[in-house]
This record gives structure tokens, C-alpha cells and sequence, in this order.
């Protein structure tokens, strides 16, 4: 296990203002942790941007830009043009990181285009499942009967009606030669994941999924347990595509959805009369093909 | 060759949130039993505000000027030997 050491906490510092137990800000230490500091990062906007940049401080250890929250990829792609222009393409590596609305919203098309071109990217996409930054909106990787302000739980609707959008898979399609996911309760794994995307060229993209309190509404302890959860349920499994076929996909003790969805305000909802109950079997149902899509053999 | 800043760019120099201390947002504050613990590490590398440092010979300590009370480090302690107090200010 590799601890923190003097040197890479400078990469990514504290006295960021991201909220207690935010599994994002873990996330972002994670990654730079694993990359080194030959890497630029572009920076939609966001969370991440925010609690890392209240102004004049900067969290940041590496040389870091924010983007607009949709052109992160082009910017991202400017970047490493200028670097092989200036004839320093051996300096930095160059990551581009945004939201899960930032990445599968409204900065999309021009991501699509950065994976087109076949630039020598590595794409983040940190899914904490809704537009958290302004006040939790819905976004197109909020998850199935998630409520939130912009799909709320009442007497119409139990909350947001469509599934997650499936971006790994819109990747593989793009023909990329390394498309992963991976949440912060698996570290090591993250760490490997991210190891494995820099010795690649070309495009790339990772998935990280990240507990949210604030917008999730579980303790601010919680947030190691429901990355877990998440996995463990089935609701987001981990793998890898290398060269557009299923590499790895992480094996798991199965759990019931209702273990992750119970302590989350966001779903609370659905545990209050039998038409919630009914929710949670599609919930459950969406788990088991997900189990039986990447091949997960569930440990019983 | 010194490179020139562009004028109306917004550039900060890098680690100053560190004048930034978090810690006092902190309603519980975790408190670390080094005589139980084993130096495994878990708390430094899961806390989400990369405030907990140590090493096989100190043991682990939380920088209480960032710390802001979360208790992930608690809940994923191995060996449950950090617990979470009540702040007093
Ligand atoms: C063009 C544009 N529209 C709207 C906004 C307002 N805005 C800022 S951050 C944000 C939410 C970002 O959501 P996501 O990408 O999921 O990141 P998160 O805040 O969840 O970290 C929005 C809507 C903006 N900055 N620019
Ligand atoms: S709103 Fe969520 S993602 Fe944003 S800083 Fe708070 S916990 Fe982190
Ligand atoms: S309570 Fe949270 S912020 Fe404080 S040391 Fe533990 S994990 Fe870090
Ligand atoms: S997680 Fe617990 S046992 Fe491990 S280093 Fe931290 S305090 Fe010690
Ligand atoms: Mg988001």
C-alpha cells in the first residue's frame, strides 16, 4: 500500500474547501498520486475547480488550467499541440478532468471530437451523479429513481425517470484504446488504472465514481462505504476495455441494492409504500444485468 | 529566461490553499490511539482532506489546521482506534 509521502502530498494540497468527506477531493489526491508531476491538467467547471481555486490560493501542485464547463476537451487539445509545437512533448503528459455534467452534458460533442482526432488525452470524468456545484441538478449520469432538484421525489414522479448514460461504452465505440472505471474505495486499483491509462497514447478515459454527502445525503463518514457499495451491489461495476474488448472487470460478494440505497437521502423515497418497493426491483434488476453484462462473478 | 505573466490571468502559486486551514469547520474531531495502532496507513491514504501523516516509526497523526471532522479515517480503521469526540473550542 503506498501511503502519502512529503512529496506527493504537494501535488495536491489541503486547505482545498471542498465539503468534509467529499469523495471527489480523494479522488483528485488519488490520481496525482499515481500520474506524478509531469502531468497538466484542464479543468472544466465544477467542484473540482471551485474547492481547489478560491482566489489567489491554488491546491493545486501541478500546472493546472480551468477550462469553460464545455470546452475542456478542446482546450485539453490545444494544450498538447502547444507542447509538441514547442517541441516539449516529453515534459508533461495532459489530463483533461470534468463532472459527470461537464463530461456526459454539456461538454460532450467537443470530447467526442478530442476522441475522434485521436489526441493524446487522458479524459477524467469524476461522477458524483448530479450538477452538485450549482445545488444538485440532474445530470445524464444521475442514477435511476435519484432524487434530486431538477427530478424530484413527490406525488408525480419517484425521481429521476432514465438510467445512467452509458459513457464507458460510447468511449469503446470511438475505437479507444483504454477505457476504465474505478471509485475511491478501491485505491490500489485506482492507482493501477491510472498507471495503465499513462503508458498509453491516444486517447483515454476513466470513470471515477465519487460519493457525494452533500448531494448523495449520507454521513460524511459514509463516504468510503458507499463507494464500495456501489461497487458491490452491481450498480457500478468496475473494468477495463483495453483495444476495445473487456480486459478486467473486478469480482464481488453481491450485495441486495437496498444496502446502498438505504442510508442515502437521495433515494429515501423509495422506502416509504409499495410503489417505491416496486422501484427498487427495477433497481435490483438493472444490478443483475450489469452482473451479467461484464461477466462479474458474483462471490456468494 | 524569466517567463512573463500575462496581465487580467488569474495565477496562483502552487499549495497556497495551505494558508487555508480547514480545520476549523470541524464539529467532531477524530482522536488517534497510537498504542493501538499498527501503522497500516488506511487513514492517510482515505482521508479525503490528505491532512493524516505518519510513517512505521511515529505512527499516524491527523494535522488538526485541516482536518475538518469527517470521520472517514475513523469508520476505515482496521483496528478501530480512532474515535470521534465532540469538538471543544
Ligand atoms: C455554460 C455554463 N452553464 C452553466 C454553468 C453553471 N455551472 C457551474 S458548475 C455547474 C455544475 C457542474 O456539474 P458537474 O460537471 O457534474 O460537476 P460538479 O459540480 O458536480 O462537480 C454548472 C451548471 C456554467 N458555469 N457554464
Ligand atoms: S458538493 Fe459534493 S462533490 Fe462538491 S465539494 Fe461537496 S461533497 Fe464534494
Ligand atoms: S476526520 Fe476526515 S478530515 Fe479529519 S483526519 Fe479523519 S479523514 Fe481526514
Ligand atoms: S488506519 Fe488506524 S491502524 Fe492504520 S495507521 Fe491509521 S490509525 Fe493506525
Ligand atoms: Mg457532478
Amino acid at each position: 500500500m503506498t501511503t502519502q509521502t512529503a512529496e506527493n502530498v504537494k501535488l495536491f494540497n489541503s486547505g482545498h474547501t471542498a465539503c468534509a468527506g467529499c469523495g471527489l477531493a480523494l479522488a483528485a489526491r488519488l490520481v496525482l498520486q499515481a500520474t506524478g508531476p509531469k502531468v497538466i491538467v484542464v479543468n472544466a467547471t465544477g467542484c473540482l475547480e471551485v474547492f481547489t481555486t478560491r482566489s489567489p490560493q491554488t491546491a493545486w501542485g501541478i500546472p493546472w488550467i480551468h477550462s469553460l464547463f464545455e470546452n475542456q476537451a478542446a482546450v485539453a487539445t490545444g494544450v498538447e499541440a502547444a507542447l509538441r509545437a514547442l517541441g516539449r512533448g516529453d515534459e508533461a503528459r495532459v489530463i483533461a478532468w470534468g463532472g459527470d455534467g461537464a463530461s456526459a452534458d454539456i461538454g460532450f460533442g467537443g470530447i467526442s471530437g478530442m476522441w475522434e482526432r485521436y489526441d493524446d488525452v487522458l479524459y477524467i470524468c469524476y461522477d458524483n451523479e448530479a450538477y452538485m456545484n450549482t445545488g444538485i441538478q440532474r445530470s445524464g449520469l444521475t442514477p435511476f429513481k435519484g432524487h434530486t432538484s431538477t427530478s424530484p421525489a413527490g406525488k408525480v414522479s419517484l425521481g429521476n425517470m432514465k438510467q445512467k448514460k452509458n459513457i464507458p461504452a460510447i468511449a469503446v465505440a470511438h475505437g479507444l484504446p483504454y477505457v476504465a472505471t474505478a471509485t475511491v474505495a478501491y485505491p490500489k486499483d485506482l492507482e493501477r488504472k491510472v498507471k495503465k491509462a499513462m503508458e498509453v497514447r491516444g486517447p483515454r478515459y476513466l470513470q471515477i465514481l465519487v460519493p457525494c454527502p452533500l448531494g448523495w445525503g449520507h454521513a460524511t463518514s459514509d463516504t468510503i462505504s458507499m463507494s464500495k457499495l456501489a461497487v458491490e451491489t452491481g450498480l457500478n461495476p468496475l473494468f477495463e476495455y483495453i483495444d476495445g474488448k473487456l480486459a478486467t472487470a473486478m469480482t464481488v460478494k453481491q450485495k441486495p441494492v437496498e444496502e446502498y440505497l438505504k442510508p442515502q437521502s437521495r433515494f429515501k423515497h423509495l422506502f416509504r409504500d409499495a410503489a417505491g418497493a416496486e422501484q427498487i426491483k427495477l433497481i435490483q434488476e438493472i444490478a443483475n444485468s450489469n452482473f451479467a453484462k461484464f461477466k462479474v462473478e458474483a462471490v456468494k | 529566461m524569466v517567463a512573463k505573466r500575462a496581465k487580467n490571468i488569474l495565477i496562483g502559486n502552487p499549495g497556497t490553499s495551505l494558508a487555508n486551514k480547514t480545520g476549523s469547520w470541524r464539529v467532531f474531531m477524530p482522536v488517534y490511539d497510537k498504542t493501538k495502532c499498527t501503522a497500516c496507513g488506511m487513514c492517510s491514504m482515505m482521508c479525503p482532506d490528505g491532512c493524516v501523516h505518519g510513517d512505521k516509526i511515529k505512527k499516524y497523526d491527523p494535522d488538526y489546521d485541516y482536518c475538518k471532522g469527517c470521520g472517514v479515517c475513523a469508520k476505515v480503521c482496521p483496528v478501530k482506534c480512532i474515535t470521534m469526540k465532540e469538538e471543544q473550542k
